[in-house]
């Protein structure tokens, strides 16, 4: 009889239906698949590519890696390329560190305006002359989509690091990994705070929390709110949802306090933004009433949301959470380069 | 002449054709939108009759589309089921019906559909068709996951 993890995980990619069957290792398959010239390659476009199963294995790889000090020749002579159509410091550094720590080297078109795109290429044309280079592609752009888009037409790995408002992949395994580091992920109550209506790493997150029971606990800016569409499918999962108006309603019963950026530009003026933001900053006195063990973590860049007296507590995980970045995507390129 | 369909005497609304498809049961006021998402258009090549809203026995009111010397395939007839389930499909030959089937709802369907999302990649110059999974709350784009869940006919390309 079949173990009840002998499941099929159906991706459509080049217009072919493949299945997959891991029944061996008695698991779901984690990632997006494409075939081309009778070779497989292994993407990590969503999260919600992942089963727990793939997530926890994955977080105990970046463990063991942390164990070990988080070096290796692993990925020894293996080149990454790094196409980044939008600003970021954390996750490209943090990749680029990453293939670093594990032997490889990176490759990359520098800014926007210096690549072939800024000559109207088409990100597939792109893609496929990038895949001549590199063994692995990490891409971040602005239009949803666009990583799924880059797997269909790369030869090698695609990692999203983020697309438009939508997925973000690898920021949710290391949230993951940092609240496993302070507790089980298991049945926590987390309180997500801030935009919530745009923030991809919140929503990314909410789903992977659906997969360990979690209570989820919003406060958001009118207007800011979880996506309905989002919300509806989290409660369909069995997430309990639970809406606050300010942060002192959920203090006292959340375990973790994940605050996200509201950005400036979705308010009509400045002292709007500032009446708002300023009601869901966190302070060291609102964390007066928290659990002890509660965990503070934001993806970063913070601008107003956090004190920064916070910093100085031991609630404060967020830079913890930022250095995780480097464990978690060197497991990352190791499922999928290796 | 009786008609067929409702019983009475009033005649066939639209005349028989001698090679094509006879699209029946489409769900009264859907016959324009189903001519358009099988891409018919006026550029294109079918001679095409069109009733609406006929009585019929089954149905309160139903739709009917004739296409002249035009086969439609599988695929094509699939896509007649995303708005007209019930529709059914007459091959016909020499004025004799060779081969009546329904339609069955696709798992997957591409380049008919835009998505409604500004933000998606479907929506720019790549080479790319729209592709939509059919799951049981409407359609799922494949690309930027936004789902369709009304309003179906507005999005159709």
């Amino acid at each position: 009889m079949k173990s009840q993890h002998h499941l099929n995980f159906r991706v459509r990619l080049f217009q072919c239906q493949i299945v997959c069957e891991i029944g061996n290792y008695g698991r779901k398959e984690i990632y997006s698949y494409n075939e081309a010239g009778g070779m497989r390659t292994r993407h990590i476009i969503s999260i919600k590519d992942f089963d727990r199963d793939g997530i926890d294995r994955l977080l105990d790889q970046a463990e063991e890696i942390d164990r070990e000090h988080g070096r290796s020749d692993a990925l020894n002579g293996k080149i990454l390329a790094t196409l980044f159509f939008e600003p970021s410091t954390r996750t490209r550094m943090s990749f680029e560190s990453a293939i670093a720590r594990l032997g490889g080297s990176t490759l990359s078109v520098g800014s926007v305006d210096a690549c072939s795109m800024a000559k109207g290429e088409t990100l597939a044309d792109t893609i496929r002359v990038v895949s001549g280079y590199a063994d692995a592609i990490v891409i971040r752009h602005p239009k949803e989509g666009a990583a799924r888009l880059a797997a269909e037409f790369s030869t090698v790995p695609v990692i999203n690091a983020g697309d438009g408002a939508g997925q973000h992949p690898s920021q949710t395994l290391l949230d993951l990994y940092t609240i496993r580091q302070s507790m089980p992920i298991e049945g926590i109550d987390i309180a997500l705070v801030g935009d919530l209506r745009y923030g991809r790493t919140a929503h990314s997150l909410a789903s992977a929390l659906s997969l360990y029971r979690a209570r989820l606990h919003t406060v958001s800016p009118n207007g800011l709110e979880l996506p309905e569409t989002l919300a509806a499918e989290l409660r369909e999962s069995g997430m309990e949802i639970i809406p606050h108006d300010t942060i002192d309603d959920l203090i006292s019963d959340v375990d973790v306090l994940y605050v996200t950026r509201v950005q400036r530009e979705r308010f009509p003026d400045t002292a709007s933004y500032f009446n708002v933001t300023s009601s869901y900053r966190i302070t060291p006195e609102i964390l007066t009433n928290a659990k002890k063990h509660l965990i503070v973590l934001h993806p970063l860049p913070r601008v107003d949301e956090i004190d920064p007296r916070v910093d100085d507590l031991p609630h404060a995980r967020y830079f913890e959470q930022s250095r995780n970045g480097v464990p978690v995507r060197m497991a990352m390129l190791m499922e999928v380069m290796r | 002449m009786k008609n067929q369909e409702t019983g009475d005497n009033e005649g066939l609304l639209v005349r028989r054709i001698k090679n094509g498809t006879v699209i029946d049961h489409i769900d009264g006021g859907e016959a324009l939108n189903v001519v358009k998402i099988l891409g018919i258009t006026g550029t294109t090549q079918e001679a095409l009759s069109i009733a609406t809203n006929v009585q019929s026995r089954n149905m309160e009111r139903k739709d009917i589309v004739k296409l002249t010397n035009r086969e439609l395939s599988k695929e094509e007839v699939n896509r007649i089921a995303l708005i007209s389930p019930r529709a059914t499909i007459n091959i016909i030959r020499n004025f004799k019906v060779v081969e009546k089937k329904g339609v069955e709802i696709p798992h997957l369907i591409e380049g008919i559909v835009r998505c409604p999302n500004p933000g998606c990649i479907s929506n720019t110059n790549e080479p790319i068709r729209s592709r939509f999974e059919v799951v049981p709350k409407g359609l799922h784009c494949c690309y930027c996951d936004w789902m369709i869940t009304k309003d179906l006919t507005s999005n159709i390309i």
